[in-house]
């Protein structure tokens, strides 16, 4: 062995450090340096102005558009709107009834994620009893609650009502709708393939205008169906072909054996899928079922086109009041700002229990 | 034991315990549910629709619809049949579908390729694109591309211009028309042959590498033919091409190609919305080609643009093509939003207007939902053929 290779070699440099770093992620070439400015120059042009007008020169306080004389964005019109974009029409002494049922909401579900909940009566209850109430709540027409008719109802408030309503009826259709895809039974495995190839072929603004002109053509004369209603049946049935398709991945995800296996055990059709698949596949599927309901969520914004006011039809509707006008932007940014958060929110929430289930098994 | 299990079957009369006869009976009883309530519908429409008075069946179709529409891409005119109704809106819808895929694609795949740029800004600015796009519903970014940014252009007097031949206002976007003049079509047929050239040229190439080992640049010689026999004929016929501009006349302008601002609008959400979500598509499948592949491919090799070429994009593109068809059905069926900004589209003349002015909602829709499904249904077929060609071949 010579001396040079025994020669001991000084330790490499360092490799870290803010320049460092700059240059290997910005200016690694000409091309990056390039792309680096460009994309520099492109954020100078529009960052500060978008910050002058949302912020600088905004203005926050007021009650009419004489207040806004700063130039910048009027988010007085946003505030002195706020009540009828969150409630559409709702009666403001009787708003503390959507405030409560929304809470109600968030405490089932914090009670029904909670571990310590495990009598499986109590949850069905909660399941089954909160509808119940949530309908009282919002609707009246008991226990000495007013009668708030649908066509008051609107803004985030609609929006909230149709998406939530919208999935979980969604859902056990969508299971069974999977369930009969798969079936061993031709004529039901032709039939719920026809549902849903039709449904998921078809705009969902189609399906709205099948439900509010067609709709009523379908029963009797004395039947009148409310137009929210109509909008639901709507978007439960078009919404349902999607589940189905997510809960037949969860399906096909399950190992043959899981089957085989509760087949051998001489359990019925119902009590292999109620207990054995089901279960499995249903937990594979909760990241897709939350995409869906991102999908729905956004989807809602459609029901303006048939005349109902949810957010983006009641900010849609703002923007016609003569002492407001020219403040679309403004109704835009807020209106987008609502759905983002709740879109952004829900679709890092499915990336994390996505992550967790992933690593689950 | 005692004597073999009993036998199910077999001529006897076992009961309910016998699937065959469950499933029998459990569909005949699910036909019937079925039948039923088809008959109630039915009845009921019938009922309905005797009473109000409407008309039923297709004979609407051949009366004269009496409406204007503000943009049509055959003759059309208020004397015109709500036949040609049904098919200007058809092809409204195929144009702005057509014209949405070809930029929802564009932009998304140069997102989707700067998203996982080493440029830490790049990447961090197409991820913004991304989650700032999808996250907010298509019909407020019609809304806003439309009567935001749309409404706030200046007037025709004041249109914002570029080199005196395209124009920006309010009323829309106006670009040159060519005006294609005789001795054009020897252009044409130079095209025509520098692609069929082209195409034989490759096939050489490939079979002449496969027998001698040696390549030629084949895709550089077949550009030069594409973009050197046209211009040469071009300028053998004396430049036969013309330029229609369009010119203020009054109030508006007058000739060119007009984009109403509802095209405009709805092509910019569309696209936008689209691409944030073919982006995410594009990612994904580049992601999904292993690392090895690339090294493997580098240590025989090939050449950095014959990796990507070679290796790398059969492979993605495999993972791509599924969704991205997806998206592009999504991105017809969302053409439909038109309706609300007034874009002259299948649902809106057709589902909208002709429906109010008929009121043969059942036919109407039935209709629009039965062009949609038609599309949806053929490029499903036509993906199922495409997976089953491309499929991973395992040996």
């Amino acid at each position: 062995m010579s001396d040079a290779t025994a020669r001991a070699i000084a330790p490499p440099r360092r490799r870290s450090g803010p320049l460092r770093w700059l240059r290997r992620n910005l200016f690694s070439s000409p091309l990056d340096t390039a792309l680096t400015l460009a994309a520099l120059y492109g954020l100078y042009l529009t960052l500060p102005p978008l910050v002058q007008w949302a912020f600088i020169d905004a203005d926050w306080v007021g009650t009419s558009r004489a207040d806004c004389t700063s130039g910048g964005a009027c988010w007085v019109f946003i505030a002195t709107r706020l009540e009828q974009f969150l409630y559409g029409f709702y009666p403001a002494a009787e708003q503390w009834r959507v405030n409560l049922g929304f809470g109600l909401l968030v405490a089932v579900l914090a009670a029904l994620s909670w571990r310590g909940l495990r009598r499986r009566w109590l949850a069905a209850a909660l399941l089954l009893g909160y509808p119940v109430v949530a309908y009282l709540l919002f609707y009246g027409g008991a226990l000495g609650l007013a009668v708030v008719p649908t066509h008051q109802w609107g803004g985030l408030m609609l929006t909230l009502v149709l998406a939530i309503v919208g999935i979980v009826l969604a859902l056990p259709l969508g299971v069974l709708l999977a369930l009969g895809r798969r079936s061993e039974l031709p004529l039901i495995r032709a039939a719920c393939i026809t549902y849903i190839e039709v449904w998921r072929g078809v705009p969902l603004i189609t399906v709205l205008f099948m439900a509010s002109v067609m709709l009523p053509l379908f029963f009797p004369e004395e039947v009148t169906l409310d137009k929210l209603l109509r909008a639901m049946i709507g978007i439960v049935m078009f919404q349902a072909a999607y589940m189905a398709e997510v809960v037949r991945g969860g399906l096909q995800a399950i190992p043959k054996g899981q089957y085989e296996a509760a087949e051998a055990l001489g359990l019925g059709y119902w009590q292999r899928m109620g207990l054995i698949v089901l279960p499995q596949a249903l937990r594979l599927v909760i990241p897709g079922i939350v995409n869906t309901f991102i999908a729905l969520f956004k989807d809602t914004t459609l029901v303006l086109i048939i005349g109902l006011f949810d957010l983006l039809g009641i900010v849609q509707q703002a923007f016609a009041d003569p002492d407001w006008l020219g403040y679309s932007v403004e109704g835009y940014v807020f209106a987008g700002l609502l759905y983002w958060v709740f879109c952004f929110g829900m679709s890092r929430w499915s990336q994390r229990l996505e992550r967790r289930l992933g690593q689950g098994r | 034991m005692n004597g073999p299990p009993p036998r199910r079957g077999a001529g006897r009369w076992t009961g309910w315990g016998d699937p065959r006869l469950r499933a029998v009976a459990f569909q005949a009883l699910f036909l019937a549910a079925v039948l039923a309530l088809a008959g109630y519908v039915l009845h009921n429409t019938l009922a309905n629709l005797e009473a109000r008075g409407i008309a039923t069946g297709f004979g609407f179709l051949s009366e004269t619809a009496g409406f204007g529409i503000i943009q049509s891409l055959i003759d059309y005119s208020e004397t015109s049949s709500f036949g040609r109704t049904f098919l200007v809106g058809l092809l409204n819808t195929l144009l702005v579908s057509a014209l949405g895929i070809l930029l929802a694609t564009l932009l998304g795949f140069l997102i989707g390729v700067g998203r996982l740029s080493g440029n830490w800004l790049i990447a961090r600015l197409a991820d913004a694109y991304i989650e700032i796009f999808r996250n907010i519903p298509l019909l407020l970014q019609v809304f806003f591309w439309y009567f935001a940014v749309l409404r706030a252009l200046p007037r025709p007097r004041e249109s914002l211009s570029l080199g005196e031949a395209v124009f920006l206002n309010l009323r829309g976007l106006y670009l040159p028309r060519p005006l294609f003049e005789p001795g054009f079509e020897l252009v044409v047929a130079a095209l025509g042959v520098a692609v069929v050239a082209a195409g034989l040229l490759g096939v050489w190439g490939r079979r002449r590498r496969a027998r001698t080992g040696r390549g030629l640049p084949t895709g550089w010689i077949g550009l030069a033919l594409l973009i050197g026999l046209p211009t040469i004929a071009f300028l053998l016929a004396g430049a036969p091409l013309g330029w229609e501009r369009p010119a203020l006349a009054g109030f508006n302008f007058r000739g060119g190609i007009t984009l109403i601002p509802e095209l405009m609008a709805l092509l910019l959400a569309l696209s936008i919305y689209t691409a944030a979500f073919i982006a995410e598509i594009v990612r994904a499948g580049i992601l999904s080609v292993a690392k090895g592949q690339t090294e493997a491919a580098a240590a025989l090799g090939l050449r950095h643009g014959q990796i990507l070429r070679l290796v790398v994009i059969p492979q993605a593109l495999r993972v791509i093509i599924p969704p991205l068809t997806s998206q592009y059905l999504n991105l017809l069926k969302n053409s439909s939003l038109a309706t609300a900004i007034g874009y002259p589209d299948l649902v809106n003349v057709f589902a909208g207007t002709t429906l109010n002015q008929t009121g043969q909602a059942v036919e109407v829709i039935a209709m629009t939902m039965a062009v949609y499904l038609t599309i949806s249904l053929a490029i499903s077929f036509a993906m199922n053929w495409y997976n089953a060609r491309i499929a991973l071949t395992e040996r």
